[in-house]
């Protein structure tokens, strides 16, 4: 195993002796969690294209701890939604939505997941975040994988530092109450 | 022989007389008019007569005409060809602003079932006789049509969007 190239995440903070490491337990869970994050792609065009390109070999999500991408809302934690999402979506992208168990976390890909992009239109959902909470949002129109995976870390960040107690706190509920959910 | 444009436009005028009119080229296609009550009827002309032989409906599709007078102010218009001499055909028929129906020619072609339930989602359209004329591809709560000209274009919840960066104010200032 001496030329393996396999790379560790480091460990947590926290305390070394002789056959011990003690370290809190969020940090644990954070670091488990941020580096097998399941992603559920909700493609509707062309940012679906680059998040192909962002799996594939060259960009390899797989490096995240992404190789298993998962296509049932049940298994996955981190919900991708790339493209525009007109009115008659958005019912379906809740149901996704409601369908995650938690924890479960959004990226919002591309202009028009955002906002609805150039789509100022009667028929287009101005950005996801109407509908269900968003952690991170991806700018460009299509973004090049490159900031795909910035996103991806960026949530990994989010995943780390959040505590195991977040999704009973009343915050939280109050966020998901705002959005009936 | 080639199915010319005058001979269409003969057979027609005698069997329909002045319920089809405006014959004119538009387009490199051959296009005329006909009242509503008569649509039916001249669709079904064109496609059974066997040396008209209009066997195929290419298109189906509304226009709303906010500033022509009442009994113009929408129109269908269908788009024929006939594949063995390959020629086209464009007929339009005028609707009242207040109340347009005309009859469905789902009876005819199949294919304008759907044609016709996109045209009712935007423009409300009634086609009278239609099987299933229900919104197509809007989402079935809206109330509005919303390709009709008095339909506002943008989104009533967006927040971010700025009318200069979409070319929606007065000069662009």
């Amino acid at each position: 195993m001496s030329d393996s190239k396999i790379n560790m995440v480091a460990p947590p903070e926290g305390v070394t002796g002789e056959g011990f490491f003690a370290t809190k337990l969020n940090d644990v869970v954070g670091l488990a969690r941020a580096n097998s994050l399941w992603p559920l792609p909700f493609a509707t065009s062309c940012c679906g294209i680059e998040f192909m390109a962002t799996m594939a070999s060259h960009y390899d999500l797989a490096r995240f701890g992404m190789e298993r991408v998962s296509f049932s809302p049940r298994q996955a934690d981190m919900l991708l939604v790339m493209g525009t999402i007109s009115k008659k979506m958005a019912p379906i992208l809740r149901q996704v939505y409601e369908q995650m168990s938690e924890p479960r976390w959004v990226i919002a890909v591309g202009a028009c997941a955002t906002s609805g992009g150039v789509f100022d239109t009667y028929s287009v959902l101005q950005g996801i975040d109407k509908v269900i909470p968003v952690d991170v949002y991806v700018p460009g129109c299509p973004p090049r994988p490159e900031q795909i995976v910035d996103g991806v870390m960026q949530l990994q960040e989010l995943v780390k530092n959040e505590s195991v107690r977040r999704r009973n706190s009343p915050e939280y509920k109050e966020l998901l109450a705002s959005y009936n959910l | 022989m080639a199915l010319e444009t005058t001979t269409i436009q003969e057979k027609l005028t005698s069997k329909f007389g002045d319920k089809v009119l405006n014959f004119h080229m538009s387009r490199d296609i051959f296009s005329f008019e006909a009242t509503p009550d008569a649509i039916h009827e001249v669709i079904r002309t064109l496609k059974v007569e066997e040396d008209l032989n209009f066997h195929f409906l290419t298109d189906l599709c509304g226009v709303h005409y906010p500033e022509n007078e009442v009994s113009h102010q929408f129109a269908v218009v269908y788009h024929m060809h006939n594949w063995v001499e390959n020629v086209r055909l464009r007929i339009t028929t005028y609707l009242s602003g207040e109340n347009p129906e005309v009859n469905t020619i789902t009876d005819l072609f199949l294919t304008a079932n759907w044609m016709e339930r996109e045209t009712f989602d935007f423009y409300g359209i009634n086609f009278i006789g239609h099987p299933q004329l229900k919104r197509i591809l809007n989402m079935p709560e809206m109330v509005s049509h919303p390709m009709r000209k008095e339909f506002p274009m943008e989104d009533g919840g967006r927040t971010d969007k700025d009318d200069r960066f979409f070319g929606r104010t007065a000069n662009n200032g």
